[in-house]
């Protein structure tokens, strides 16, 4: 069997969130290192605040300010950080009760070993050098054995000179990519410039691209079957606005095209001919560049065009 | 944590006018890397074999549900790929829920109690080796205050394993899932700390793998198997978004979940518990009472659990498949099946699972089976 391809994929995006007025109180609150909890139905300081209130969902406002001290709940320590986790070192996780509030935050601890980390032990907040408006701001705890202070939580507005509205959060996973067997074989014939499909075993129907499965009976396809090069235009469109970073000048045509011994067809641009003379049952053979692992373009045979009955069923 | 006042409202659907049960299941072969295999191509030997048990063929199917997530294939829409695989042409009735296929088949349910379906189709699969499952599953996380931190999903989990032990619950030298797992699957080695106190032992291996179960109405199940796993109550319950909120020794959805199912009216003698840690295995053994007496003659996870084999979107709906197996075969009359999703059980799902009474048994399950 055939080397089973794969690819590198990377998934990226700078995701933009709006903020509301609870999550804007308390991520500005931390710009100016300030941690702000919420009052919640039954009374309890929920740090970092919520909206709604996590037994009954009421709307909650009642923002109060907390300690920037507190009290480690549990606790876990990563031997082996990780991309975009707070510290590089190895570090503590930690679930820390800040003074005055009832609910613990989720953040890391900055500690020389595990066996200097204890649930119950002391830490307080070491604020980021920059801070603008995240709970990075909080570049992580510190361990704070003697700070006993006792703060009570203080009624707050919530107001903040320049408060933040939303927040971008970047975000990036990294993939291996596999097409699978079918793809793959379909991928490393189109380097030799040849075109395979499957054919399914109940229905006898030719797929182009095949995934492996006739996606109308829902079995597997097992049997290869060259189809093409040549083909005909069964319907197509004229682009008249150019893409951007595409090199084709419009107008141009995106046409399907069944290729001989196909049942499904193919999508691809039709070159070598004035736009506003392509028609359906236009035969047409691929053309190749130098180095692509897909035809550039289809341009006509010169063959007469094929009858309406032959590719009726495809379009 | 209180139950939220309005929920009163909301009657269980037990007794409902349908009885459903699920009539078949198959899996396939958990592997650690499944490069050679796209998701479809993984997928087709498990329809077609859940299919071939029940003589159906896909397009005798009423409606068709699937569980899988895109976050695990890096790509939108994925799951429209693995839909050739049932043969999605028109006029398919067909759903999917981007969670654990065991919440497909909580839909595929509801869809048959509501009469418009007599068979159903669940399938779910999960492909976690084409990316780093530990950092995908943190885009899951509160976008806000947690997911910019990249806590992991072991870190998570470790987190909830401290408080275990902190509560006096387990202990940090003993693998807290060590005493379950040798009632039903094989014993790991401890292993290096992941993130402590997990170690390797007591982590999932992270698997690729596919499951399916066929549900079927009333006289149509009695017709497709000779032995119905019948579906007497499932629901689903979640717990607060916030990690901080939580009591992470406790799971009170999967208490209320189970008591919403009727788990706790009759005992169980099989539960199928779906704890990709060994911690969490203890806080579920508390939340279902399968401690002490009570619990004594109820088989934990025979199959093996989630932490031998756990492949993500799939490992819940199998614990719902292989509890039913078991009442199909008849080594169970009455089992509990558990399903999770999110970090430290954030959202569960129980269903209790019947077989018919058989001759000479008088219905009841015998003590100590």
């Amino acid at each position: 069997m055939s080397e089973v391809l794969t690819a590198p994929l990377v998934v990226e995006f700078p995701f933009t969130r709006s903020l509301g007025p609870v999550q804007s109180a308390f991520l500005t609150g931390l710009r100016e290192r300030c941690v702000l909890g919420v009052r919640a139905t039954d009374g309890r300081v929920v740090v970092p605040p919520v909206e709604y209130d996590p037994v009954t969902a009421d709307e909650i406002r009642d923002l109060v300010e907390v300690g920037t001290g507190g009290t480690v709940t549990t606790w876990a320590w990563n031997p082996s950080p990780r991309r975009g986790q707070p510290l590089a070192a190895p570090f503590a996780w930690v679930l820390v009760r800040l003074d005055g509030a009832d609910t613990a935050l989720l953040h890391a601890l900055d500690a020389p070993g595990p066996e200097a980390v204890r649930t119950g032990m002391r830490v307080r907040i070491r604020w980021a050098a920059e801070r603008t408006g995240a709970i990075t701001d909080i570049a992580c705890f510190e361990p704070a054995e003697g700070d006993r202070t006792v703060h009570q939580p203080q009624a707050h507005s919530g107001e903040f000179d320049d408060p933040l509205t939303g927040i971008t959060t970047p975000a990036r996973l990294d993939y291996t990519y596999s097409p699978g067997r079918a793809q793959s074989r379909y991928l490393q014939a189109l380097a030799d410039h040849r075109t395979i499909g499957e054919r399914c075993p109940s229905c006898r129907k030719v797929y182009v691209p095949p995934r492996g499965a006739c996606p109308t009976c829902g079995v597997a396809t097992t049997t290869q079957v060259e189809v093409g090069p040549r083909g005909t235009v069964t319907t197509y469109c004229i682009v008249n606005i150019k893409a951007r970073n595409l090199d084709i000048e419009v107008p141009y045509v995106y046409a399907h095209i069944a290729l001989d011994g196909a049942d499904l067809a193919l999508h691809a641009r039709i070159g070598g001919i004035p736009y506003d003379q392509v028609r359906m049952g236009l035969r047409v053979e691929p053309v190749w560049t130098d180095g692509s692992r897909y035809p550039d373009h289809y341009r006509p045979t010169g063959e007469p065009d094929a009858d309406y009955d032959s590719y009726k069923e495809l379009i | 944590m209180p139950e939220p006042a309005r929920a009163a409202a909301r009657e269980p659907v037990r007794g409902a006018a349908r009885d459903v049960a699920v009539v078949a299941f198959a899996q396939s072969g958990h592997v650690r890397d499944s490069a050679a295999t796209s998701e479809v191509e993984m997928l087709l030997p498990v329809l077609h074999d859940v299919l071939a048990q029940t003589g159906l063929r896909a397009r005798d199917i009423d409606f068709t549900c699937s569980g899988s997530s895109d976050y695990l294939a890096g790509r939108a829409f994925s799951f429209t790929m693995a839909l050739d695989g049932v043969g999605a042409w028109p006029p398919i009735s067909e759903s999917h829920v981007e969670m654990d296929g065991a919440w497909a088949l909580y839909e595929a349910w509801v869809k048959i109690l509501t009469g418009e379906a007599d068979t159903a189709l669940v399938y779910a699969y999960g492909k976690s080796s084409s990316g780093d499952v530990r950092e995908v599953l943190t885009r899951q996380l509160d976008p806000y205050y947690v997911a910019p931190l990249w806590p992991d999903s072991v870190a998570l989990a470790a987190l909830q394993a401290r408080a275990l032990i902190d509560a006096g619950l387990t202990d940090e030298r003993r693998p807290a899932g060590t005493a379950a797992r040798r009632r039903g699957g094989p014993v790991r080695p401890p292993g290096e700390y992941v993130v402590a106190p997990l170690r390797t032992g007591d982590c999932p291996p992270v698997v690729d793998g596919a499951a399916a179960v066929v549900l079927a109405a009333g006289d149509t199940a009695r017709r497709l198997t000779d032995r119905p796993a019948w579906i007497r109550g499932l629901d689903h319950r979640i717990e607060a978004h916030s990690l901080g909120v939580r009591d992470l020794t406790d799971s009170p959805s999967t208490r209320l979940a189970a008591e919403r199912a009727g788990a706790f009216e009759r005992p169980v003698d099989t539960a199928e518990l779906h704890a990709p840690f060994a911690s969490q295995e203890v806080v579920l053994r508390r939340a279902l009472k399968l401690d002490g007496p009570r619990g004594a003659h109820v088989r934990i996870n025979p199959s093996g659990g989630a932490l031998a084999a756990n492949p993500v979107m799939a490992a819940g709906l199998i614990r719902i498949g292989e509890a039913a197996a078991r009442i199909r075969r008849g080594e169970s009359d009455r089992a509990l099946a558990h399903a999770t999703s999110g970090p430290c059980l954030q959202q569960n799902l129980v269903a209790v699972l019947e077989g018919d009474p058989r001759p000479g048994t008088g219905g009841q399950p015998e003590e100590g089976q």
